[in-house]
């Protein structure tokens, strides 16, 4: 299983077939497991990984730090919830540390962003702070080098 | 005019420049090509043992070390070795540290060989030890193995290349090219033949790490009565991904170590202390690293052994080190020819069988060093060329 979800993790778009080869199982079993991981929710979804440099539009990400006060009851999870719901926000996530909130914000320009964070995030009530930091260059997301265009430095043939 | 072919010595004269030259010339200069023709790993040294070799450079271990290695070095390979192999040799005085596995093979068969003496070599192997052995007056007698037999030294075919003045018998499993391996039952099936003729053993185990079956890999030094006249070599390029560190060691009985120290010492002084510090680092926590790669190359052997057989170029499965042999008899054409037509054609780069003996002709090596997505696209273009 473990082997299973490394594999797509590296390439969701793997066949059942070429997965049951790597793993040396049937593509029925593969099949399956992957049924049940999407029935159980672990895997949630498959999408592609973009280098937003090299596409059009081109897109600017940032990631915004909040201070919250949390909230009788529901502690963070009713200021997560409320933020997750904006189109904007690609991710949150409950942080230790010097922060409560870490927040991921796309938008079509740095302005875009920025707006969307002082009009829309640091107006809500339990939100104590925010600190924007823009995304500059993407080196390496989720596992992928994204500026590797090294050549093989192996050659092409040795003995 | 210098006539220089009267100047060098006949017996490196005659090494032949192999035929396939041509096609490695041709290879290595062309751009844009999808190869599967290395014989290295794709993976970078794991940088926990960089970072010990950087340490070693920052605290200034830069002098010679001992002509053995490091005693420290000398005694994490006793400590692997056993731990990983349950093979047992004494740190003082049964193992030294060489510049890769090569320094090793070249020391133990200077060592060994006396003029006139026949040196068994199974093939395909890998390609240093005829030209070793010719240039130390030894004379190659070299034993074909077949892929009936899954490419394994059986005891009928070493029986039959025996004479009196078999010396030395120079095996290599897991095997580069076939990805062939001995197991223990195959290993005591001809150790009563070795032991009955007195013949030595050079057992160059470069690939033990990379034995994809449920056992762990098992050396000919453990079958009772062989240690004793049994050299092994390992080395840390395959094991590790530390080619370009090169650094490996020789193992055997304290009588033999003694001898190649002596060349060893004039020749070299000592291995690389640099990479020696990088060395101990690996041996000791480098485990979980060579399982990591072991896994990676496992499901790529599995994808490319599929991958070949549903093309009809039949593979038999290959249990050990990183490539593929692949028959492509069904082309009607040449190793040679095979693998020229696809470098032109298609800009795939493989490895003429026959580089590696005679009985390589036939098949192709095939490197799996290379992502899944690289091994896929090289994968199609050979249909393409076999279709045409």
């Amino acid at each position: 299983m473990e082997k299973l979800l490394k594999l797509l993790s590296e390439n969701a778009r793997y066949t059942n077939e070429e997965l049951a080869i790597m793993l040396q199982t049937d593509s029925q079993t593969i099949a399956k497991k992957i049924d049940e991981l999407e029935m159980k929710g672990v895997i949630c979804g498959y999408k592609p990984l973009y280098n937003w440099e090299l596409a059009s539009p081109e897109k600017v990400s940032a990631l915004i730090e909040l201070k919250v006060v949390p909230q009788a009851y529901a502690g963070f999870d009713d200021i997560a919830e409320t933020i997750m719901k904006f189109q904007e926000v690609e991710s949150v996530y409950l942080m230790s540390g010097s922060y409560d909130l870490a927040v991921q914000v796309v938008g079509r320009t740095f302005q875009e962003v920025a707006m969307f964070v002082a009009r829309t995030l640091a107006t809500m009530e339990p939100i104590q702070s925010t600190a924007t930091h823009f995304v500059l260059r993407r080196y390496k997301d989720m596992g992928v080098e994204l500026i590797n265009d090294k050549k093989d430095d192996r050659g092409n043939i040795s003995l | 005019m210098i006539d220089y072919k009267k100047v060098i010595n006949q017996n490196v004269l005659d090494i032949p420049m192999s035929g396939i030259r041509k096609y490695f010339d041709l290879a290595a200069s062309m751009d844009e090509v999808i190869s599967l023709g290395v014989g290295e790993p794709d993976f970078l040294t794991p940088w926990h043992i960089r970072q010990a070799g950087i340490k070693a450079i920052e605290e200034g271990k830069t002098r010679y070390t001992d002509n053995l290695g490091l005693l420290e070095l000398r005694q994490a390979i006793a400590d692997y070795l056993k731990r990983r192999f349950d093979l047992h040799y004494q740190s003082e005085s049964e193992i030294m540290v060489t510049i890769g596995g090569s320094e090793a093979i070249d020391l133990a068969l200077r060592v060994l060989i006396s003029s006139g003496d026949e040196i068994l070599i199974p093939e395909p192997c890998y390609v240093c030890y005829n030209p070793i052995t010719s240039v130390s007056n030894g004379v190659v007698i070299p034993i074909e193995t077949r892929k009936e037999d899954n490419f394994k030294l059986t005891p009928e075919l070493l029986q039959k290349k025996i004479t009196a003045k078999t010396k030395l018998l120079i095996i290599s499993y897991p095997n580069n090219p076939t990805g062939a391996i001995m197991e223990k039952e195959d290993l005591e099936a001809i150790a009563p033949i070795l032991i009955k003729h007195n013949i030595f053993v050079i057992s160059d185990e470069i690939y033990a790490e990379l034995n994809y079956t449920d056992k762990v890999h098992f050396s000919i030094a453990s079958v009772p009565q062989m240690a004793e006249r049994t050299i092994v070599i390992g080395g840390f390029s395959k094991t590790y991904s530390m080619t370009g560190w090169r650094l490996g060691y020789a193992c055997g009985p304290k009588e033999l170590i003694s001898e190649l120290i002596k060349i060893h010492q004039y020749a070299i002084m000592s291995a690389p202390t640099i990479s020696q510090y990088a060395g101990i680092e690996a041996l000791n926590f480098g485990d979980e690293d060579i399982k990591r790669v072991k896994d990676e190359y496992d499901m790529r052997r599995r994808f490319i052994t599929d991958g070949f057989n549903r093309l009809g170029l039949m593979c038999f499965e290959p249990k050990g080190a990183f490539y593929v042999f692949p028959c492509i008899k069904i082309t009607k054409m040449t190793s040679d020819e095979f693998c020229e037509k696809l470098l032109s054609s298609q800009h795939v780069a493989v490895v003429p069988g026959n580089a590696f003996g005679a009985s390589g002709e036939g098949y192709i090596r095939v490197s799996y060093c290379y992502s899944i997505k690289h091994i896929k696209e090289a994968l199609r273009r050979i249909e393409q060329f076999i279709k045409l």
